[in-house]
C-alpha cells in the first residue's frame, strides 16, 4: 500500500496557499460534466455537497436519515474554535495550530493541522453570513468563550446548540442547491458498498430504506462524510443510527484504515441506569468550568452526598492537577474517573459515577448566574435522572464520544483508493490521538467548505478513467454481492436480535479496549470477538423482508460491520505499544499514572490494509515528521 | 411497572392500518419511552414477529427524528421535550397508552409510526436560507447584530423540524415551522436582501403541499419540544403583508 501524503514543500505557514496555487483547476465550463457523489449530510458532507454544487459540479447527496438536517453533527453542544483573536487575548493561527497538535499528543500531521487553523476564521465568516445566530455581546459583536481548558477564548457558540445551528446553516446552503436542481438529494438511502474498478472508485451501491431496492450510482468521484464509529462500544453519545458501514466497506475495497485505536471518551456524560439503556447522554464539558468533581474518600461510602463532610471527600482532579484542576483534558479527566470507580469509590445506585458538584459555585455566584450559564444542561440532567442538580450533585461518567481514527487520507483528503475522498470525522486527519473540545465542528466544516472543493480538482482534472456503463459486469457484481448479504441476514434461521449481539460486542470492546487497555485484555478481546461474530452470523434473527422498510435489517448490517471493525480496533491498540491521547496502554505509564509516549518507535500513523479477511489486515506506517514543533510530554500538573 | 400499549401498525403507505395491543412488562420509570419500545421490540423479535417501526436517532431531543402521538398528544404528556426525552416516570403501572404516528395529510405514513416529513424540507428549499456562496463572506464582525435580535433569532432557529406542530394543529398547518425559519432570518441583517422573496417562496410552497391553514389555535406552541412561540406566526404574517404591499427591494 503506497502512502504518499502529498504534503506540499516549503515553510509550514505557506504550504496551503502554495498548494491552492498549484492545485489543478477544472475549467468552469466543464464542471457540470463531473458528477460527485457525497455520502453523508452532516457538517462535512452537507458543506461539501453545497459548495461543490455552487462551484458548478453535478452533485448527488445521500443520507440514511429522513432528512439531511438530522445528521449527528446536530448534537454538538459546546462550540467551534477559530483563531479570530477577537478577544485580543493572544490567539493566532500559530497558537491554534500548536494547541491542536499538542492536544492530539503529537500524533497528527503538522501540515494538515496548520491548514485547519488557517481556514478556521473563514468558517466563522461563512457561518455568520449564512445567518447562524452565534452568541453576541451587547455591542452586537460576536462573543467568545474559553472551552475545554483552552488558554484563550477562541470558541464561538450558539447557546448549547452550536452543532445544531452550524448544521442547519450547512443544511440550508444544501437546500438552496437542491431547490436550484444542482444537488439531487437521496434521503433514507444507505450506502452498502463501493464500486471500485481498476483501482479507482467509480460509484456506490445503496439500499433505499423505504422500498428496500438496491441500486448503484456512478460518479466521477465519491466523498464519504459518514462520521465516526463510537457505536462500536454499543453505548456511546452518538445517535443510534451512526455506523461504520460506509468507511468499513471502503476499507474492504482497499482504503487504508488509520489509527482505529484512537477513540475519545468524553468525561461528562450521565452514567448508565440499567441494561435496557440505548445510549448515553453527553453534557457539555463547559460544566467543568464551575463544577467540582469528587468522590467519597472511603470506598463503598453509600451516604447521601450532603452528609459527607468536606474532609471525607476526594477532589481528585484538583489534588492531582493543581494548575488545571477540573479543567484538565478530556482523556485525563476520563481515565481518572474510571480509576475512582474501579477502586470502589463510584457513586449512585450502580456505583458507576463521580460527583460533579455545583454547590460551591452556587454559593459564590448565586443560583441565577449558574442558571444563566447552564440552565439548559441542568434541565436536561433533571429530565433524564429525575434529580435536581441545583440541590444534589450531578453524577457523571465518561462515555465514548468521538473517534479520531478513520480512513487514511492524503493532503487532498483522498483515500488510498483514487477517487474516494473522505471528510470530517470519517477521516483520520487532524486530531492525532486526541481531539480538543470545539474542534470537531471546525474540522468538519473546514474539510467541506474550504479544503475538499479545492483539492478534489487534483483528482478530477487528472486523467479520466475509461467510461463505465451502468450495467457493466463490474457494477452488477457488486450489486449482487450486496443483495446476497441482505438476503443472508433476512433468511438466516436465527433466534437472537441484532441488538443483543451489538450489546455483547460493546461489552467486550468497552471492557478491554475502552479507557484503559493492556496486552492481556486486548488478547482476550481478540479471542472473544471472532467467536461472538460467528455466533452472530449463525444466530441473528431479522424478521420481515428485505423489500420493505426494515429497521432490524438495517441494524443487523451495521452490527456485522462493527464486528470486523472491533477486531481491527483491538489489534491496532495491541500493536501500539505506547500511551498517547485517547489510547492508554496501562503498561506504558509514568510513575504518576500519566500516559508515556514512545516517540522513537511510534511517531507514525498506523494504516491497515485489507487483505481479504477480518483479522488479517496488514499494518503499514506513515512516519510523522515534525519541523515546526518540538515533541514534549503533555503536562497539566 | 407494567404498561398496556395500543400501537398503530401499518405495513406500508397503501396498507390499511390498525391498533395492535402489546404489554410492556417489568419496565421501570428510569427508562425513556423509546427504550420501553425497544424492550417491546426485543420481545417481538424473540417471538419472530416484526418489530414496531418508529423513527429515532440522537435520543437527546435535538435531531428531530423521533415523534409519535402518545395518548393524543404529539411527543406525549410532557412539555418542552421530544418523544425521546419522555421518561416512564410520567406514567404509572397499569396505564393504557395509545401510540400513533403524527397524523397529517402532508405526512403520509410509511410504516407503523414512521411518516414522510419531506414536505418540511421542501419548504426550506423554497427560500429558507441566505444565498451566500462559500468564500464570499465578509469578516464575521463586519456586520453588527444587536444582542436582543440575535437572541430572538436564536429562539426561532432552535426549531428541530420534528413536525409536532403540524401533528398538533387541528388544521395540520405548518405555520409554526415556516414562521420559525422566516423569523430567524428576517431578524438578522444577513437575511434582509432576500427577505421578500423568502417569505413569499416559502409560503407558496406551504400552500402547494397538503398542509392546512393557520387559524391561530396555538396547539403548535404547546406541542413544540423547543417551546417556539406563536408570536413568530404573527411575525410571518407581517412579513407576508409587507412583501405584498411594499415595492420590492425597498426597506
Amino acid at each position: 500500500m503506497l502512502l504518499d501524503a502529498k504534503i506540499p514543500g516549503g515553510p509550514l505557514a505557506s504550504k496551503w496557499s502554495e498548494h491552492i496555487l498549484h492545485s489543478k483547476l477544472v475549467n468552469p465550463a466543464n464542471k457540470r460534466k463531473y458528477h460527485v457523489l457525497v455520502v453523508g449530510s452532516g457538517l462535512a458532507g452537507a458543506s461539501a455537497a453545497a459548495t461543490l454544487a455552487e462551484l458548478g459540479y453535478q452533485v448527488s447527496c445521500f443520507c440514511f436519515q429522513d432528512s439531511p438536517r438530522r445528521a449527528h453533527s446536530i448534537a454538538a453542544q459546546g462550540g467551534i474554535n477559530a483563531a479570530k483573536n477577537y478577544p485580543n487575548d493572544g490567539d493566532s493561527v500559530a497558537r491554534l495550530f500548536y494547541d491542536t497538535i499538542k492536544g492530539g499528543d503529537f500524533r497528527s500531521r503538522e501540515a494538515n493541522v496548520h491548514r485547519l487553523a488557517e481556514v478556521s476564521s473563514n468558517i466563522i465568516d461563512q457561518c455568520v453570513a449564512q445567518g447562524v445566530p452565534f452568541a453576541r455581546e451587547y455591542s452586537g459583536l460576536l462573543d467568545n468563550r474559553s472551552f475545554g481548558g483552552a488558554p484563550v477564548s477562541r470558541t464561538f457558540y450558539a447557546r448549547g446548540q452550536t452543532g445544531q445551528q452550524l448544521l442547519l446553516g450547512a443544511y440550508q446552503a444544501l437546500s438552496r442547491q437542491i431547490g436550484l436542481g444542482t444537488v439531487k438529494m437521496h434521503p433514507r438511502t444507505e450506502l452498502l458498498d463501493l464500486i471500485v474498478v481498476d483501482g479507482a472508485c467509480r460509484g456506490i451501491v445503496v439500499r433505499d430504506l423505504v422500498s428496500g431496492q438496491i441500486s448503484s450510482h456512478l460518479g466521477d468521484a465519491v466523498v464519504l462524510g459518514t462520521g465516526g464509529y463510537s457505536n462500536v462500544f454499543y453505548l456511546s453519545t452518538n445517535a443510534l443510527g451512526c455506523n461504520t458501514t460506509a468507511i468499513w466497506r471502503a476499507h474492504r475495497r482497499g482504503a487504508g484504515f488509520a489509527n482505529p485505536c484512537y477513540t475519545q471518551i468524553h468525561p461528562t456524560c450521565i452514567p448508565q441506569s440499567g441494561d435496557y439503556q440505548s445510549k448515553l447522554t453527553l453534557m457539555s464539558e463547559s460544566l467543568r468550568n464551575d463544577g467540582r468533581i469528587w468522590v467519597p474518600r472511603t470506598p463503598g461510602d453509600r451516604r447521601n452526598p450532603a452528609n459527607i463532610p468536606d474532609g471525607e471527600r476526594d477532589y481528585y482532579l484538583e489534588r492531582l492537577y493543581p494548575s488545571f484542576g477540573n479543567l484538565c483534558p478530556r482523556d485525563i479527566a476520563s481515565r481518572r474517573a474510571k480509576e475512582q470507580v474501579d477502586s470502589g469509590r463510584g457513586v449512585g445506585e450502580l456505583s458507576n459515577g463521580v460527583y460533579l458538584d455545583f454547590s460551591e459555585a452556587i454559593g459564590r455566584l448565586g443560583q441565577p448566574t449558574i442558571q444563566a450559564r447552564y440552565g439548559n444542561l441542568f434541565d436536561m440532567y433533571a429530565r433524564i435522572t429525575g434529580e435536581d442538580p441545583y440541590r444534589v450533585p450531578m453524577r457523571i461518567y465518561p462515555a465514548p464520544h468521538y473517534t479520531m481514527g478513520g480512513l487514511w487520507v492524503d493532503y487532498n483528503l483522498m483515500s488510498t483508493i483514487p477517487g474516494l475522498h473522505v471528510v470530517g470525522e470519517a477521516n483520520f486527519s487532524d486530531h492525532g490521538a486526541n481531539r480538543l473540545g470545539a474542534s470537531a465542528l471546525m474540522q468538519g466544516l473546514a474539510d467541506g467548505y474550504f479544503v475538499l472543493p479545492v483539492t478534489i480538482g487534483n483528482y478530477l482534472a487528472g486523467p479520466r478513467p475509461a467510461p463505465l456503463a451502468a450495467d457493466a459486469a463490474a457494477v452488477r457484481a457488486v450489486e449482487d454481492e450486496v443483495r446476497q448479504r441482505v438476503s443472508k441476514l433476512v433468511d438466516n434461521d436465527g433466534d437472537l436480535s441484532p441488538t443483543h449481539f451489538h450489546r455483547e460486542l460493546g461489552r467486550i470492546v468497552w471492557n478491554y479496549c475502552g479507557m484503559g487497555r493492556n496486552a492481556a485484555g486486548l488478547r482476550t478481546a481478540l479471542d472473544q470477538i471472532p467467536v461472538l461474530r460467528e455466533e452472530f452470523h449463525a444466530r441473528v434473527r431479522v424478521p420481515g423482508s428485505g423489500e420493505s422498510l426494515n429497521q432490524a435489517l438495517e441494524r443487523a448490517g451495521r452490527v456485522a460491520d462493527y464486528f470486523e471493525l472491533a477486531e481491527l480496533l483491538c489489534r491496532d491498540a495491541l500493536e501500539r505499544e505506547e500511551s498517547c491521547g485517547g489510547h492508554f496502554r496501562e503498561e506504558h505509564q509514568t510513575e504518576e499514572g500519566e500516559a508515556r509516549r514512545d516517540d522513537v518507535n511510534f511517531a507514525h500513523v498506523a494504516v491497515w490494509e485489507w487483505t481479504g479477511a477480518s483479522g488479517q489486515q496488514r499494518r503499514h506506517t506513515e512516519p510523522l515528521a515534525y519541523e515546526a514543533v518540538e515533541l514534549t510530554q503533555r503536562s497539566y500538573k | 411497572m407494567n404498561l398496556i400499549l395500543h400501537v398503530w401498525r401499518q405495513a406500508s403507505p397503501t396498507a390499511r392500518g390498525r391498533f395492535e395491543t402489546y404489554t410492556a412488562n417489568d419496565v421501570n420509570e428510569e427508562m425513556s419511552f423509546l427504550e420501553m419500545l425497544d424492550v417491546v421490540n426485543e420481545q417481538l423479535i424473540a417471538n419472530n414477529q416484526e418489530p414496531i417501526a418508529f423513527e429515532h436517532d440522537c435520543r437527546e431531543g435535538i435531531c428531530g427524528s423521533c415523534g409519535v402521538v402518545v395518548n393524543g398528544e404529539p411527543h406525549g404528556p410532557h412539555r418542552g421535550g421530544a418523544t425521546c426525552q419522555l421518561h416512564l416516570r410520567h406514567f404509572k403501572s397499569g396505564d393504557e397508552i395509545w401510540i400513533e404516528p403524527f397524523r397529517a395529510k402532508a405526512f403520509p405514513v410509511l410504516k407503523d409510526l414512521i411518516v414522510d416529513r419531506g414536505a418540511l424540507d421542501r419548504i426550506i428549499q423554497a427560500g429558507g436560507y441566505v444565498s451566500v456562496r462559500t468564500g464570499s463572506a465578509p469578516d464575521a464582525n463586519a456586520v453588527l447584530v444587536p444582542k436582543q435580535y440575535a437572541e430572538q433569532a436564536m429562539n426561532a432557529a432552535e426549531c428541530i423540524g420534528c413536525g409536532a406542530c403540524v401533528a398538533a394543529c387541528p388544521n395540520a398547518a405548518a405555520m409554526l415551522f415556516t414562521a420559525a425559519k422566516v423569523s430567524h432570518l428576517a431578524l438578522l441583517p444577513q437575511g434582509q436582501p432576500e427577505r421578500t422573496q423568502r417569505v413569499e417562496g416559502m409560503v407558496a410552497r406551504v400552500n402547494a403541499e397538503a398542509f392546512g391553514h393557520c387559524t391561530n389555535h396555538g396547539a403548535c406552541e404547546a406541542a413544540c419540544p423547543k417551546g417556539i412561540s406563536v408570536d413568530f406566526i404573527a411575525r410571518l404574517n407581517r412579513e407576508l403583508l409587507k412583501a405584498a404591499v411594499l415595492p420590492p427591494q425597498e426597506p
